[in-house]
């Protein structure tokens, strides 16, 4: 499971539209630096024990872009999951949609997702999905030690020291960053796999060009193995009332801009003297010793 | 429809049988929200051996523990726990339910409100209960889960108006800790456990427990680096300060996210909270995740080269200029003047 994310360590000026989501057309996105991990450690478990990544991802058509990273870096299959009943999910409601494309999509053994995505921090989506799919979840995962038959041992991370388990799959895992360094793009990937498109880019280009039509350009691209293939509410087939701003439970109530500029406080000369003089009135209020 | 309560709930947290701090600053908020709300407060106790923890909870306000003790349940466990929570909470349908937000909690709260289909916000730095009108609609008493938001510029407020039960976690250190009465009393409700085959789907093999050595909570002076340090080779002089003035070391995210220092030093929304009698920001500018860790700090000192940074907002003392000359000549100047 990976996520586009605006660059939150860039952020600057009013980003926030006025039903309190967030304007993402206005910031820079980014592939979420821990699903790039988690995706680095799905492939390794592939190179050490064999078997197919799928990667997923729910997001707006432009969220395609981080799936051709996926494809880059040796994911072997990728889907978007993408409908504008979609937009303005919580990550209720966003566990909801994922694990039911995940149902949709099929069988699997191991589902690895970033601990927590930057917009928000929350790493809650992870331990939600799983329990909507009914699997066992290991947190905080740093590194797989090993895997056999239907058993995997995690080492993950808790609050004082580390945890050995051993976990029956299927089972979902969720990555911090130190688990791994994302390997590079593989150059002769990225060659097979720029023109990739998802459903919602061929359309918008059969949208631009008259003559072209979707269907004809879907059975192109997937007779060159370059289609990623997009799940929309009603091919998942499911109910709109748990998807998107309606299926949320938590809601923006008010948004409150920091108050910037009135704060006063004395200031200090980057001098000798001056912080000689700050020294001296601390010492006073008795901050030091 | 189930019976619904009106009842302020606790996850306490323990590990190794030690509980976690963060639960009796939770418990502490709780028993004012309880207040609030007319109801009680509930602490929810999973472990084993657990009854001393049970009446301790007891000093913080709390009316009543519901408490399942069972050697199985000795070590926290994702499948027994969430399992034990989902039950009672679609059983007895609490008002609000607080987590810590540790490794524990962080694990247990998103699956506790996927199955029971609440709503859960994270790292909270305020909590409150407030009518609420959402969309022409008049709501009583809901819970205000405000946290900073996007970019730092935002605290959002969030609310969860259309389900019953209301989920948060909370930072350790966030909420202050109150002991309402020493000799405190209340119910304690045992709950069976009944293990099943799939709380067994995943084992722990080894468990090893490090001090990180890290208590900045009881830190007195911090010296705080940011990102404006530049490098780590920099982030020495932060050392060095702290040093001179017996304090302790901690950074920003943006430091932290550069390995400058550590993430257990990080102060602000996602990483510690703390409150030293002195707070030196270098080279930090002062977003609003990194204040929620830090505004209450009796006296804050900025060093920044940017007169317009955020920082001076919130200082009490302001030093324009560029921490790499600063902070060896605040290292002399108190050497000096305090010899
Ligand atoms: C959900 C979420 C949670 C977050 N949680 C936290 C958190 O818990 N803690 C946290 O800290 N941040 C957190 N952040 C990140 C936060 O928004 C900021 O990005 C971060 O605090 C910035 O760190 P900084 O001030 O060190 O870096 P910057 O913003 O890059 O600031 C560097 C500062 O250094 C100054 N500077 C540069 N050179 C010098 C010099 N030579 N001398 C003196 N000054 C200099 C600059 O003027 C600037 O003000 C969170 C963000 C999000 C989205
Ligand atoms: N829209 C999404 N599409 C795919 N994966 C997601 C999405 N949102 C969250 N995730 C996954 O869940 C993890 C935790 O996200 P969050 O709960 O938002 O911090 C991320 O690191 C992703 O792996």
């Amino acid at each position: 499971m990976v996520k586009q994310v605006p660059d939150t360590a860039n952020i600057s000026g009013q980003v926030m539209k006025a039903d309190g989501t967030v304007n993402r057309a206005k910031l820079p996105a980014i592939f979420n630096p821990e699903d790039k991990v988690a995706l680095e450690l799905a492939l390794q478990v592939k190179d050490r024990f064999g078997g197919k990544v799928t990667v997923i991802t729910m997001g707006p058509p432009k969220a395609t872009d981080i799936l051709r990273e996926c494809l880059y870096m040796g994911a072997d299959e990728a889907a978007l999951i993408s409908d504008r009943k979609f937009a303005g999910a919580d990550t209720l409601a966003t566990s909801f949609v994922l694990s039911e494309a995940i149902k949709k999509i099929g069988k699997f053994d191991l589902i690895f997702s970033g601990r927590q995505a930057i917009d928000g921090d929350t790493a809650q989506v992870g331990p939600q999905t799983a329990e909507k799919l009914q699997v066992a979840q290991v947190t905080y995962a740093e590194e797989i030690v090993s895997a056999k038959g239907d058993k995997i041992t995690i080492r993950r991370k808790v609050d004082e020291g580390y945890e050995i388990l051993e976990a029956t799959l299927p089972v979902l895992i969720t990555v911090i960053k130190e688990a791994g360094e994302p390997r590079p793009f593989k150059a002769k990937r990225v060659m097979a796999y720029k023109n990739a498109r998802s459903l919602l880019e061929l359309e918008k280009m059969a949208d631009s060009n008259s003559l072209l039509s979707v269907d004809r350009l879907k059975e192109d691209y997937l007779s060159k193995a370059l289609f990623i293939s997009t799940y929309t509410l009603d091919e998942l087939n499911i109910d709109p009332g748990r998807c998107g701003l309606a299926g949320s439970p938590t809601k923006v109530h008010k948004v409150a801009s920091v108050k910037l500029g009135g704060g006063e406080h004395e200031s200090i000369e980057p001098t000798k003297d001056g912080l000689r003089s700050l020294i001296g009135k601390l010492a006073a209020d008795h901050i030091f010793g | 429809m189930k019976n619904k309560s009106n009842d302020v709930w606790v996850f306490v947290e323990q590990r190794n049988g030690t509980p976690a701090e963060v639960s009796f600053e939770l418990l502490s908020k709780g028993h004012k929200l309880a207040a609030t709300l007319k109801s009680n407060l509930v602490a929810v106790v999973l472990g084993h051996g657990m009854r001393e923890l049970a009446t301790k909870t007891f000093q913080y306000g709390t009316d009543e523990v519901l408490l399942v003790d069972h050697p199985k349940l000795e070590n926290y466990r994702t499948a027994p726990y969430s399992d034990i929570m989902n039950e009672l909470v679609s059983e007895r349908q609490p008002r609000i339910i607080l987590f810590g937000a540790t490794f524990i909690g962080r694990d247990l709260a998103p699956r506790v409100a996927s199955y029971t289909l609440s709503g859960l916000t994270a790292d909270c730095t305020d909590l409150q209960i407030s009518d609420v009108v959402y969309q022409r609609r008049d709501y009583k008493d809901l819970l205000l889960q405000i946290r900073p938001a996007f970019g730092g510029n935002i605290i959002a407020t969030i609310i969860t108006p259309d389900v019953h039960v209301q989920m948060a976690t909370v930072r350790e250190g966030v909420m202050e800790q109150a002991v309402i009465s020493p000799k405190g009393k209340g119910r304690i409700v045992e709950i069976p456990y009944e293990p099943k085959p799939v709380h067994e789907l995943v084992k722990i093999i080894e468990h090893h427990r490090e001090e990180s050595g890290v208590n900045l909570k009881n830190a007195s002076i911090i010296v705080a680096g940011g990102y404006g340090m530049g490098s780590k080779a920099n982030f020495k002089l932060i050392h060095q300060l702290a040093q001179t003035l017996g304090g302790d070391v901690a950074g920003s995210r943006a430091a932290v996210d550069a390995g400058f220092v550590p993430p257990q030093r990080q102060v602000g929304q996602t990483g510690m909270t703390v409150r030293p009698k002195l707070y030196i920001a270098v080279g930090i500018s002062g977003a609003i995740q990194h204040r929620a860790g830090m505004q209450d700090s009796q006296k804050i000192i900025a060093i920044n080269n940017d007169p317009e940074a955020p920082i001076f907002d919130i200082c009490h003392y302001g030093i324009k200029g560029d921490a790499l000359e600063v902070i060896p000549m605040f290292i002399d100047a108190y050497k000096n003047e305090l010899k």
